[in-house]
């Protein structure tokens, strides 16, 4: 098989079958892409990681992307990334032909409405999984909680007094804040 | 129009969803609110279908919303749009840079971006969790079963981490409630 086939298939194959989204793939494309191919070296694979975390999008596309370009120079990055997106979209799409039929029945109807809970609970717990693990590896406890709490706040009276702050603001906002606040902090020590 | 209006704003989320598909979320409320594309219980939905399927959760959001709108090019058009920016910045920064981790202008502003973050993500839990339980029209002015319902799932959770040490998944959340979910309501 030439390289670019099995770049899609390895790729395909990972977003056909992982659920939970980026976070809950990286392991699996580790194994694919180091051990078992040996496309990437260990480092390698953690700086794509380091560069995902850092830069917006889906985790999963940082990776097939650079591993493709890696590989196959840009026909590779193009073929990785179709790879890793094609099944998903498929399938949602397959859903989406039906949901509106489905809908309509009243098994499905009770069930989403279950998993709508579901979801609400598994947003709070992402956003305070994420602080727990912000607060374990950073070197300023006070002001990372300090931003915490100021986003937490604007973004709740966004949403409850319709303030109608855009997330990119804060998003921009709060880079901008802590470049400001952490390089005067280095340059004092 | 709609499909330009899909692409950019997709583009958008691609852009701005720094943190992993979680980040994403709020983003992913206000385009789809904004547009008038969805309704509070549909975005709910689309989350729990995005979690719930294989893949990244932001292509699956992307797909169904663009599906929703414009058909098939809708869906395409805007799976492309959250794509292209990690695609475009993985084609760019391993070149410029040989080591990213020991980029200090990026490691600063993510030291403020993550926490802010966090906080975006929680005060989108709560307004989510507000907007779950107000039903208008209950007796007692909220909606008790899903209140119940929540509480069942979090001691469900709790008890994983407790006694399996380790968070119970997406995925097994999603099936007991939608289990639970076809009892209750």
């Amino acid at each position: 098989m030439g390289i670019l086939p099995e770049l899609f298939f390895s790729f395909a194959r990972i977003g056909a079958f992982t659920f939970g989204g980026g976070y809950a793939m990286l392991s699996l494309l580790e194994h694919e892409c180091v051990e078992k191919k040996q496309w990437l070296t260990t480092d390698e694979m953690a700086e794509v990681t380091v560069i995902a975390e850092s830069t917006p999008g889906p985790i999963a596309i940082n990776c097939a992307t650079y591993t493709g370009l890696k590989q196959a120079g840009m026909k590779g990055a193009l073929t990785a990334t179709l790879g890793m997106v094609l099944p998903s979209f498929l399938v949602l799409l397959l859903i989406s032909a039906f949901l509106q039929n489905a809908m309509t029945i009243t098994v499905v109807a009770k069930a989403l409405k279950g998993i709508r809970v579901a979801v609400v609970l598994l947003i709070l717990r992402a956003g305070i999984n994420m602080l727990r693990s912000i607060l374990k590896k950073t070197p300023d406890k006070k002001a990372a909680l300090i931003f915490f709490g100021i986003f937490l706040t604007l973004t709740l009276c966004s949403l409850l007094l319709a303030w109608r702050i855009p997330t990119i603001l804060m998003i921009l906002a709060s880079g901008a804040m802590g470049y400001a606040l952490f390089s005067r902090k280095g340059a004092a020590k | 129009m709609t499909i330009l209006v899909l692409l950019l704003e997709f583009l958008k989320i691609g852009a701005f969803a720094f943190g992993g598909a979680y980040g994403a979320i709020p983003l992913i409320r206000e385009a789809v609110l904004s547009n008038g594309w969805m309704d509070e219980a549909q975005l709910m939905n689309l989350l729990g279908i995005s979690e719930s399927t294989p893949g990244p959760i932001m292509v699956n959001a992307a797909t169904m919303t663009g599906f929703g709108q414009a058909g098939i090019i809708g869906a395409a058009v805007a799976t492309l749009g959250v794509i292209l920016p990690s695609f475009l910045i993985m084609l760019v920064i391993p070149r410029l840079q040989k080591k990213w981790s020991g980029h200090r202008v990026i490691r600063l502003a993510m030291r403020g971006i993550k926490p802010c973050l966090a906080g975006v993500i929680c005060a989108t839990g709560i307004h989510l969790a507000i907007e779950l339980l107000s039903v208008q029209n209950a007796d007692v002015g909220f909606d008790a079963l899903a209140l119940v319902l929540l509480c069942i799932l979090g001691l469900f959770s709790f008890g994983w981490k407790k006694y399996r040490r380790k968070l119970v998944s997406p995925i097994v959340l999603i099936v007991v409630a939608a289990v639970l979910g076809m009892c209750v309501f």
